[in-house]
């Protein structure tokens, strides 16, 4: 019984790595237009490694329209506030 | 190392034993099977070794390269070669991904296996499906393979991309050009009308006393006031788009006139482009997971068949609701399952995705016009977020156009450079 409690609790130990690596909603697709791979060069910043509040901001004003935009206006509206801070602080956390 | 610790490593190996007996015999924690290596297939393989490196992941591909589907209407207009729509799989088996070089013919789902065209079997713990189209032979009377060859649909890119761009280039000055384009759904909603503005741009600079109609099976399509603006104002007098409503639909077609027959016209083209019916890839429909539709009903967070469990459908195959049948769509949707199918191994609870889509289409060489959406599960569906998406804006300056079509190419090099780089 005690075994299966810490088999449990290793399940959800894992379970929570997982989620940390995991990126938040929505931040997967960005790498459609944003490169994730180093070998990819393009005018579209790379979002891995950038400040978080500068992400953050950028998604806030695409949303609000106070920042031109080609597509980011458009998707930017997409996403709520906790989202957008999720993805900002996953992106920022990457190398 | 602390007796403590030791005890909980101890411990933890007897669970992991029993929750992953795989691991314990040190073999790969799993087995995933993805058959298709385009944008969908190639993108779901990678994303899944990233996450886990110890899944074991084969991708079963008939062709030694992909040949992209995006940018092929510019190897039609002559703006592009073929050779930059074409990549390897190289980086992709680098990543340790096995690479079979084959057919996939059958599927058991209960035995939980793929059959190859050699007889060689398969098994996986999940199989992900990512087959793209096939065309529908048949389903518009007259158009077979052999019509194919005489009027190519170049819906996939190709030797037809070739055919197609030779029979514009052979044409003499002042031929009718005549595409016809499906009713919903089909690969790519905006591409007929992308290709017809390029094939337009050709005869205007090439072939200026042409004509190209469009016989559309529809009366609405994707970005279509943009388009018709841009048609408007850069091909006058030398493009036409006749809506289902006006006698666009195509009923039957000649191949050896080149002959679209429409309920109140016969329109002999000196070249053809019959964009056909379509459905989900054979493979679809031999595992079952396709229905009576042609394509692949899915569960909107995991990407898993309704049809059937353990079988994952991306891509132009699959049914997702509101995103539509895309290149960047097929690459978003296969790191969402891939993220799915990583946390179902593991016995885990998939978190519920947000997916994305942007196409972008050109309208000339340097007038870009594109349409985004943002999506999510909602009422056992892949919905639109109320309030997001949307097309590129109706009046805008030409420098915002030309920026637009350098955006798509910077899309088209990343997203490439991701899935096969």
């Amino acid at each position: 019984m005690k075994a299966l409690a810490v088999a449990i609790g290793l399940v959800s130990v894992a379970a929570a790595g997982a989620a940390a690596a995991e990126p938040p909603p929505g931040a997967a697709a960005c790498s459609g237009c944003h490169p994730a791979s180093s070998r990819v060069t393009s005018p579209v910043p790379r979002l891995a490694g950038m400040d978080r509040g500068a992400i953050a901001r950028a998604m806030h004003d695409f949303r609000a329209g106070t920042r031109a935009g080609t597509v980011m206006d458009r998707i930017a509206k997409g996403f709520t506030d906790a989202e957008i801070d999720a993805i900002a602080a996953w992106f920022a956390a990457q190398r | 190392m602390k007796p403590g610790r030791r005890q909980f490593l101890k411990l933890g190996l007897s669970a992991s034993a029993a929750l992953f007996p795989r691991i314990a015999r040190g073999q790969p924690a799993a087995r995933v099977v993805v058959v298709g290596g385009g944008f969908a297939g190639a993108s779901c393989a990678r994303a899944l070794r990233q996450l886990d490196p110890r899944i074991g992941v084969t991708l079963v591909e008939a062709n030694p390269t992909f040949t992209a589907c995006p940018f092929s209407n510019a190897v039609i207009a002559g703006l592009r070669e073929l050779s930059a729509q074409q990549f390897g799989y190289a980086r992709v088996a680098a990543d340790g991904i096995a690479v079979a070089r084959a057919t996939a013919t059958a599927v058991d789902p209960a035995a939980r296996s793929v059959t190859l065209a050699d007889g060689a079997r398969l098994p996986y713990d999940r199989l992900v499906l990512a087959p793209g189209i096939d065309i529908r032979w048949g389903a518009l009377p007259g158009y077979d393979e052999a019509a194919a060859r005489e009027m190519p649909h170049a819906w996939k890119a190709g030797d037809q991309t070739l055919l197609l761009r030779q029979q514009l280039e052979a044409m003499p000055d002042g031929g009718l050009v005549v595409i016809s384009a499906p009713a919903n759904p089909f690969r790519c909603p905006p591409g007929p009308y992308e290709r017809a503005s390029l094939v337009a741009h050709y005869l205007k600079t090439n072939k200026p006393r042409s004509k190209l109609i469009v016989l559309d099976a529809k009366d609405a399509f994707s970005k279509q006031r943009l388009f018709q603006a841009a048609w408007a104002e850069l091909y006058p007098g030398l493009l036409e788009w006749v809506p289902l409503s006006k006698g666009g639909n195509v009923t039957s077609v000649e191949p050896a006139t080149r002959t679209l027959v429409t309920d109140f016209a016969r329109h002999r083209a000196a070249v053809a482009n019959v964009i056909p019916p379509q459905k989900a890839g054979h493979i679809a429909e031999a595992a079952g997971v396709a229905d009576k539709t042609g394509w692949c009903p899915i569960d909107p967070i995991t990407f898993e068949s309704a049809r059937e469990p353990g079988i994952h459908v991306i891509g132009d195959a699959a049914i997702a609701g509101a995103m539509p049948k895309s290149a960047f769509a097929a690459n978003a949707q296969a790191k969402v399952c891939a993220a799915a199918i990583a946390k179902l191994l593991a016995g885990v609870t998939p978190s519920v995705p947000k997916l994305i889509n942007t196409c972008y289409s050109l309208v000339a060489p340097d007038y870009g016009i594109s349409i985004a959406g943002v999506y999510a599960p909602a009422g056992g569906q892949l919905a639109d977020v109320p309030g997001s998406g949307g097309v590129s804006p109706a009046t805008a300056p030409r420098a915002t156009r030309a920026a637009e079509a350098a955006l798509a190419e910077a899309w088209f090099g990343t997203v490439t450079g991701e899935v096969f780089g």
